[in-house]
């Protein structure tokens, strides 16, 4: 198969997987496990005190730009790595054999 | 993978973070070697450590109808170890317990432990074991990623379930297993799916550097096929 169609396949399979959760379960909360687990070490051990509070809380708006700037910067370093490769290998075509790298 | 701030009592703060440092240390030490002596794996570690960048933001929704993070480690795990993961794993907690209010500083130990440590281990050694038995690079890499990232999930309901004073360890494994656990097995095969795209495209692209990384002989029938 060509690749082309091997990695549409996988990207829409991964959506499916992503997108499957609303329609089977389309009332629930979708909470982060995160806080559910924080809630469940409460219901377990009722008189557990979290003994330290988060140094800094930032404001909703700013926890979700930082969260998109942290996937920004990792998405910026693999898509140049992508675009990197791509054009090494275009490079590499035109290049005498002997003269290969890897 | 986090555990919130001050969840964890004082005492397994200070265990998680004992069990956690031989690791970073080795792990830190190994980053400096490599890029000493193989600066043109630099790039490479620096794609790994920016996979653990995107997916451990991402909150996906899992069929069980809650959220969580993938882990990203597996990638990282297969071409550098667990070790250096847990290097790369502590840049993104301490980011995010620091500005993000995901994990803590006291619950750091732990979640370096889990997802920086238990989860690169599970995938290193599937990884190493299935390639033994000659399972073809691309999928070996989607099972090591995916149990990479459940590993991770496991270790985190063994920590709180091991936090509560004068329980039963086994059935509070299994209530926190059915938190964590569960919502993740979703998610961890979404992940692996990521990572087996961008191993095949690896494969293609740096056929030699990647069979170095890993420590195997070239074999040119297989970057091929």
């Amino acid at each position: 198969m060509k690749d082309r169609y091997k990695y549409a396949l996988a990207i829409l399979l991964m959506v499916a997987i992503f997108a499957i959760p609303f329609i089977v379960n389309p009332t629930a909360k979708f909470g982060g496990s995160d806080d559910a687990g924080a809630k469940a070490v409460l219901q377990t051990n009722p008189n557990y005190q979290p003994w330290v509070q988060p140094l800094w809380k930032p404001p909703p708006e700013t926890e979700s730009m930082l969260f998109a700037l942290q996937a920004a910067l990792g998405a910026l370093i693999i898509g140049y790595f992508i675009g990197h490769e791509r054009a090494r290998q275009e490079f590499l075509k035109k290049m005498p054999k002997d003269g290969r790298g890897d | 993978m986090h555990i919130m701030e001050g969840y964890l009592p004082a005492f397994w703060c200070v265990v998680w973070y004992l069990a956690s440092l031989p690791f970073v240390a080795y792990g830190a030490w190994q980053v400096s070697k490599i890029f000493r002596e193989h600066p043109e794996q630099k790039i490479i570690m620096a794609v790994s450590g920016a996979f653990i960048f995107v997916l451990s933001s991402l909150k996906l929704p899992s069929v069980f109808g809650s959220s969580s993070h993938p882990t990203g480690t597996g990638l990282s795990a297969m071409l550098f170890g667990f070790s250096v993961t847990s290097v790369l794993a502590t840049i993104v907690l301490v980011f995010q317990a620091l500005l993000l209010v995901h994990g803590g500083i006291t619950t750091l130990g732990a979640d370096v432990f889990s997802m920086g440590i238990v989860g690169p281990f599970v995938g290193y050694y599937i990884f190493k074991l299935l390639r033994k038995f000659g399972i073809a690079l691309p999928l070996t890499a989607f099972v090591a990623a995916v149990l990479a990232d459940w590993a991770t999930y496991l270790t985190t309901s063994l920590q709180l379930a091991l936090a509560v004073p004068g329980g039963n360890v086994e059935t509070l494994f299994i209530y926190f297993g059915g938190i964590f656990a569960l919502t993740q097995i979703p998610i961890a095969i979404g992940e692996g799916i990521l990572i087996w795209m961008f191993f095949d495209f690896l494969l293609k692209s740096r056929p030699k550097l990647l069979k170095q990384l890993l420590g195997e002989k070239q074999n040119s029938t297989e970057a091929s096929a």
